[in-house]
């Protein structure tokens, strides 16, 4: 059995003015333990795929499955980190941390523990008092993936994580992510639009197309680059070959007058 | 010298010129007082603006000075303080309640909507004969005066302040199945506390307001009757009187709330 499963998922928004329709007929599945990539242009639908699969809100039409069950009536299970860290200005970082667990009156001491190991491990010792504005964009980021953790999620879903941070921040970042993810063998999604962090970071790459938003292609990453470290993937001999492929794929997808 | 010393020198330097600057600022605010008060007095003795109208500083504290030993002016004080501060209080936690049911129930609130223009845009004051035939000239139909005058206007912008939350805030709890009690109390509620605060500061004036004509209209107790009563006997010493005390009071209470906006807001700035 497949541990995720999207299965033909439609989704239309529907404005006064307008109907948009975000996702035409999506189906794949992810296998437990692994990490994959969401990659294509701005607007087409990764956003949406990614809250219907949170179960924020149900598609027009089809199914997500988490185990076999419907992501509505999961609880918890998923993580979902949003395109910005959005901690909560007026907590303190333990508390901004600390929140998932109040919310599913889960905050055991254990589990409070545990919260604070990863905000050390994730190089952040010492920051539990202050405020998130005192923070730099990527410390931010990584509280941001602490608090998502915590509640010890089955599937962890990050939109574009790394995009508002400085180059070597989001390399740097990229590292210790896919580190702390590959110890703990978390299944995980990972938007992007980036096609080396992509191609760097995941064992497998869905390239979506946009309007409407539809599955283009699904790429496999070689072995020898999916065992390296993210930094030293992108320097590795088979990387350009495959970003190369990726890259054409994608040039087709846009029509160059867009550019 | 070294960079070190230098910096430090020169910090120095620039906390000296912020303290003098402070000290010209409350040079210049302390002479304007000095020129006003003495200014009137003089004024009020040399017959350039009637005595009888205008009264005198001196005057005026002569009279403080008499009503603080016969106790009237406490008592007065006392009424009229009480008065605003429990209008204060109920029209902003009514106001911030009734925000809080729109925000739960959006079909409540566009039902709302229409009626709570038209209260919004009614002066509120034209209600106290109403009020005090209903609940009676006594301290009750003031306070309800003092609260009324605030509660429509908090319900809108405090109400609006919740609605213009970032819903990613709303979305990152809902990721953590939060229920809609919980949405309000972690985020929609802390999100719009510096617009309760400054709600506050304004209902702090709008209370006395509410609560001076509330006075007026009902004329037994408090400042506002002091206001009313010497103006009946053409006595303009116990109007001004009353006036330098609210305005005392009122600057007071709004020094606490913003006390209040010090504590309740923490960000780490
Ligand atoms: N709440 C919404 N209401 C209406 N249209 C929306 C809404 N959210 C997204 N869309 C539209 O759906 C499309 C996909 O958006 P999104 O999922 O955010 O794409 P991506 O994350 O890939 O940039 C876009 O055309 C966007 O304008
Ligand atoms: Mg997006």
């Amino acid at each position: 059995m497949d541990f995720l499963k999207v299965d033909a998922v439609h989704h239309t928004y529907f404005t006064k003015t307008s109907a948009v329709t975000a996702l035409s007929d999506v189906s794949l599945e992810v296998e437990e333990g692994e990490f994959v990539s969401f990659l294509g242009p701005s607007g087409c639908g990764k956003t949406t795929l990614l809250s219907i699969i949170a179960g924020l809100f149900e598609p027009t039409e089809g199914t997500v499955t988490l185990e076999g069950k419907r992501v509505e009536t999961a609880e918890n299970e998923i993580g979902y980190m949003l395109q910005q860290d959005y901690l909560f200005p007026w907590k303190n970082i333990e508390e901004n941390i600390l929140l998932g667990l109040k919310i599913g009156n889960s905050l055991t001491p254990d589990k409070k523990a545990y919260a604070l190991k990863l905000l050390q491990e994730m190089g952040l010792k010492g920051v539990e008092t202050q405020f998130p504005k005192q923070l730099s964009g990527g410390m931010r980021q990584r509280v941001a993936l602490v608090r998502t953790l915590a509640t010890g999620p089955k599937l962890l879903m990050l939109d574009e994580p790394f995009s508002a941070l400085d180059y070597q921040t989001k390399l740097k970042l990229e590292d210790l992510v896919s580190d702390t993810l590959k110890s703990f063998g978390k299944t995980a999604i990972l938007v992007t639009h980036d096609i080396g962090e992509a191609i760097s970071m995941s064992d497998r790459v869905f390239l979506f197309s946009a309007r409407p938003g539809q599955l283009h292609k699904t790429f496999v990453i070689p072995k020898e680059l999916k065992d390296e470290t993210p930094f030293n993937a992108r320097n590795h001999e088979a990387y350009p070959a495959i970003f190369q492929t990726i890259w054409k794929e994608l040039e087709s997808l846009e029509p160059a007058g867009e550019r | 010298m070294s960079p070190q010393e230098n910096v430090k020198f020169l910090h120095q330097k620039y906390i000296q010129s912020l303290n003098r600057e402070k000290k010209w600022v409350r040079f210049y605010q302390a002479v304007i007082f000095i020129v006003f008060f003495s200014g009137w007095e003089l004024a009020s003795q040399k017959q350039w603006i009637d005595p009888l109208i205008f009264s005198a500083p001196s005057k005026v504290w002569g009279l403080f000075l008499t009503k603080i030993q016969d106790g009237t002016l406490m008592v007065d004080l006392g009424y009229t303080l009480s008065e605003t501060v429990f209008g204060f209080i109920l029209g902003t936690f009514l106001g911030t309640l009734l925000a809080a049911i729109l925000w739960w129930s959006p079909m409540l609130s566009k039902i709302a909507d229409p009626y709570l223009v038209v209260l919004n845009s009614m002066p509120k004051v034209a209600l106290g004969p109403i009020l005090i035939v209903a609940l009676g000239p006594s301290f009750t139909s003031i306070v309800a005066m003092g609260a009324i005058i605030s509660i429509i206007i908090t319900t809108i912008v405090v109400y609006t302040s919740f609605k213009e939350v970032d819903p990613n805030y709303i979305k990152v709890l809902q990721t953590f199945g939060a229920n809609r009690f919980q949405i309000f109390r972690e985020a929609i509620l802390p999100a719009s506390f510096p617009t309760i605060i400054s709600t506050l500061k304004v209902n702090v004036g709008l209370s006395w307001v509410g609560v001076i004509v509330g006075e007026f209209l009902v004329s037994s107790k408090g400042l506002g009757y002091m206001i009313i009563y010497g103006f009946q006997v053409f006595n303009f010493t116990l109007v001004m009187l009353s006036l330098l005390v609210i305005a005392v009071f009122a600057t007071v209470m709004y020094q606490l709330v913003e006390l209040l906006e010090r504590k309740l807001i923490k960000n780490g700035s």
